[in-house]
């Protein structure tokens, strides 16, 4: 029989809760921009960012299973980023109603990158050896993720220069 | 005998309605709902007890998003309404919502006002420079030199510094947060929430459809390089010189809130009804 995988504690932990946190805020952020250009009449790009979250979303699944967790622990102090929000979580105003999907890949690659700078600092850093290890493997997965992105741009049409010109721009009635 | 059920602290997600914004991609606003939800559920408060007030503009539709009591008001009328609410029902927590449009024009008068009597309430701003539900027209904290397709070669008009005229007019707590900081904001909101009297937040929130440039205010916001004051002279000074950028509380006064009187709340309606008859109108 599988034996089943036991909460563990210390710093090991705190670091694989930070990572699960950061996936989830990337996660949610993923499926507001999704709601977001569903309603302004977007739907490619809007799918785009459905799958994207849907990505984040596995890799945050897959750091439950890892630690055996069947939701986050409570967290001994609140996360604070050294960035305003998560590493991998993408700004709200780099969304644009008439956005195309390859600004969302830009977006994702972007966030892709962070996250991967992000855990390169862990693994180089002075913390725990378990943790440091941790970090180079997801830095690693980061890194491949890049590259998965990059390879995807390729396939997807550049936008024209002047993409964002709306001669009508939105106005909303009360 | 059973105990009392101690209802479970609710998280952000229980603050949002089941209604999905329709502001542009992009907008400031969604950052503010977000944090107006965090500080919510940080402060340990129940929809219930909560209620959104707002006026006119795109950052006013936020009282339906929450899962709240809401008001969407007239334009630039949501400080009356707030008023009203919180005096009459004290124990309810009242944010009030608006944009820089409704809250320093339409609303301007309101606004003086409101810092004057102290009542207890928080006003978040959401301030883009522009009217942005209209397509783009200048509004009061439109720069001077801000050209557009609706003003060309800008308005030339020196821009309504509200901060300051929110201290000279009383208010008892003076913040500014930035959308692009979204936690940054939440712990801002708590603690405006937290203080007694009005407390005023003016939110840095970007128009990207409208004012694109905007989106370069996150190299521009920094956290306030001086701790609060309580004294107005030295919150004065500091705030004639800011950049309008400098993020942070900038003045926590400490003067009592507005109180209603206990007996204005206890005329029985049919009383309230005889003080409007004309005198005659009875016969």
């Amino acid at each position: 029989m599988k034996k089943k995988p036991q909460p563990q504690q210390g710093a090991y932990a705190d670091f694989m809760a930070r990572a699960y946190a950061m996936e989830l805020e990337a996660v949610e952020r993923y499926a507001q921009f999704a709601e977001q250009l569903d309603a302004h009449n977007n739907p490619g790009v809007a799918e785009m960012f459905r799958k994207l979250s849907q990505v984040e979303s596995l890799h945050a699944k897959r750091i439950l299973e890892e630690m055996g967790w069947p939701s986050l622990p409570e967290l001994p102090v609140a996360f604070a980023w050294e960035t305003p929000e998560g590493p991998e979580t993408a700004a709200f105003e780099s969304a644009h109603y008439l956005m195309q999907p390859y600004h969302a890949l830009q977006i994702a690659l972007q966030c892709e990158v962070q996250a991967q700078r992000y855990f390169e600092n862990i693994a180089d850093g002075e913390a725990p050896r378990q943790v440091r290890e941790a970090a180079a493997e997801m830095a690693e997965e980061e890194r491949e993720h890049v590259r998965l992105i990059r390879d995807w741009m390729k396939k997807v049409p550049k936008p024209r220069a002047d993409w964002d010109r709306d001669p009508d721009p939105p106005g909303m009635g009360e | 005998m059973n105990a009392p059920l101690k209802a479970a602290p609710l998280a952000a997600k229980d603050f949002k309605s089941d209604y999905k914004p329709v502001w542009c991609p992009g907008c400031g606003d969604y950052s503010v709902l977000v944090a107006i939800t965090k500080a919510l559920a940080s402060l340990g408060l129940r929809p219930e007890n909560v209620a959104v007030v707002s006026g006119i503009g795109c950052s006013s539709r936020i009282p339906a998003y929450t899962s709240c009591y809401g008001f969407h008001g007239v334009h630039g009328r949501s400080l009356p309404a707030a008023t009203g609410l919180k005096v009459a029902r004290p124990d309810l927590t009242v944010l009030v919502a608006s944009g820089d449009g409704d809250g320093y024009s339409i609303g301007g008068n309101h606004f003086l006002h409101a810092c004057r009597r102290n009542v207890d309430l928080t006003y978040i701003v959401m301030d883009n420079h522009v009217y942005g539900m209209t397509k783009g027209q200048p509004s009061p904290t439109t720069e001077p030199d801000w050209s557009s397709k609706l003003a060309p070669g800008g308005t030339g008009l020196r821009e309504f510094h509200p901060l300051v005229i929110a201290l000279a007019s009383g208010a008892n707590f003076i913040a500014r947060a930035f959308s692009g900081d979204p936690n940054g904001a939440a712990a801002l909101i708590e603690q405006a929430v937290r203080h007694p009297g009005f407390s005023f937040v003016e939110v840095l929130s970007p128009c990207v459809t409208f004012r694109p440039e905007q989106r370069a205010w996150k190299e521009r916001a920094h956290p306030a390089p001086v701790a609060p004051t309580d004294d107005p002279g030295r919150a004065a000074r500091r705030l004639m010189t800011d950049d309008g950028f400098n993020i942070g509380v900038l003045y926590q006064g400490k003067r009592p809130p507005y109180r209603a009187p206990a007996a204005a709340a206890k005329s029985a309606p049919e009383a309230l009804a005889a003080a409007f008859e004309l005198d005659g109108a009875r016969a």
